[in-house]
């Protein structure tokens, strides 16, 4: 819904909006890449459109290896489709419900769906309202991803000792987003995380 | 701008867009298909969501200065509290919306 909101105060049309919100599915990618949009589209414009993309949306990579032991042991034509639009979203609630216990797969992949036409549809009315939500700041919109991320490390908090890896990852990502420009921190600090847990001691091991 | 509804070079940038985004999305669980899920893989993997989060949210807040701060604070309390997510969002946005109307940031 935000998103449509930008659109519209950057001159896209809205059958536009609802394009990209339907092609690329990716909500901080289509924030970057239609905040710094050029001008004039000339092929080197869209490549570097096209690097930020990749850059933002490495984590969806991470994802799916996050995914793997999970959704490894079905055939490959259940998981590939829904894998296409996979969200942050979709696999934070996953996650989550494979945390308490769930283990049926169709609960990630049929979310996915769900998740997938409420946000393409909910483009349509942030892009009419846009003119109200002049400066969507004045609202906290632009904090709602960070917010959302945040709550769900409270139901994944598994002791201090599991906790360590994300410390890691924060403070790699900070340091690494203060050093370079663009989207590697969000790579730099996830790989560094994941990689400290694989030397810590038994005890994170026993997790599951 | 509303006389093309759809413009041919934009329509070209959001499909090679879309085209990436995909390409990422597949490739991490196909490659993982390959790599043998020994406990210190599967160590890293369990630590794998938790790290993205806290890679994308500690940067925004060291960026985004006391109001960020606040909101995600305040999001993370709302959670530990009421453990509803829809709630910690709502508390998170609207702390930072007051923090602003106060002036802040």
């Amino acid at each position: 819904m935000a998103f449509g909101a930008l659109a519209a105060q950057k001159g896209f049309s809205l059958a536009e909006a609802v394009a990209m919100t339907g092609f690329v599915y990716a909500g901080m990618a289509q924030f970057v890449a239609v905040q710094s949009w050029p001008d004039t589209l000339t092929p080197s414009s869209i490549a570097a459109v096209m690097l930020l993309t990749a850059t933002v949306n490495v984590r969806f990579f991470l994802i799916g290896a996050s995914l793997r032991p999970w959704l490894g042991t079905l055939p490959a034509w259940q998981v590939y489709p829904p894998l296409t639009i996979s969200t942050d979203t979709g696999w934070l609630l996953a996650t989550r419900y494979r945390d308490r216990g769930g283990a049926d797969a169709s609960y990630f992949l049929g979310g996915l769906i769900v998740t997938y036409f409420f946000w393409t549809v909910a483009a349509v009315p942030g892009y009419l309202l846009a003119e109200r939500i002049a400066n969507p700041k004045t609202f906290g919109i632009d904090l709602l991803v960070p917010a959302f991320f945040a709550a769900f490390l409270i139901p994944s908090w598994r002791g201090a000792q599991r906790a360590i890896p994300w410390v890691i990852s924060g403070t790699v990502a900070a340091f690494v987003d203060w050093l370079t420009p663009g989207y590697w921190f969000i790579i730099a600090g996830a790989v560094a995380g994941s990689v400290s847990a694989a030397f810590l001691t038994e005890e994170s091991a026993n997790g599951r | 701008m509303a006389a093309d509804l759809l413009r041919t070079d934009i329509m070209i940038a959001i499909a090679v867009m879309g085209l990436v985004t995909v390409a990422m999305r597949l490739s991490g669980f196909w490659l993982m298909g390959f790599v043998p899920v020994t406990p210190r893989v599967r160590r890293m993997l369990d630590a794998l969501p938790g790290s993205i989060i806290a890679a994308c949210v500690l940067p925004v807040v060291v960026s985004g200065g006391i109001v960020a701060a606040l909101a995600v604070i305040s999001a993370t309390l709302s959670m530990w509290l009421t453990r509803n997510d829809f709630a910690a969002v709502l508390t998170g946005m609207g702390v930072a919306a007051l923090a602003r109307l106060a002036g802040l940031g």
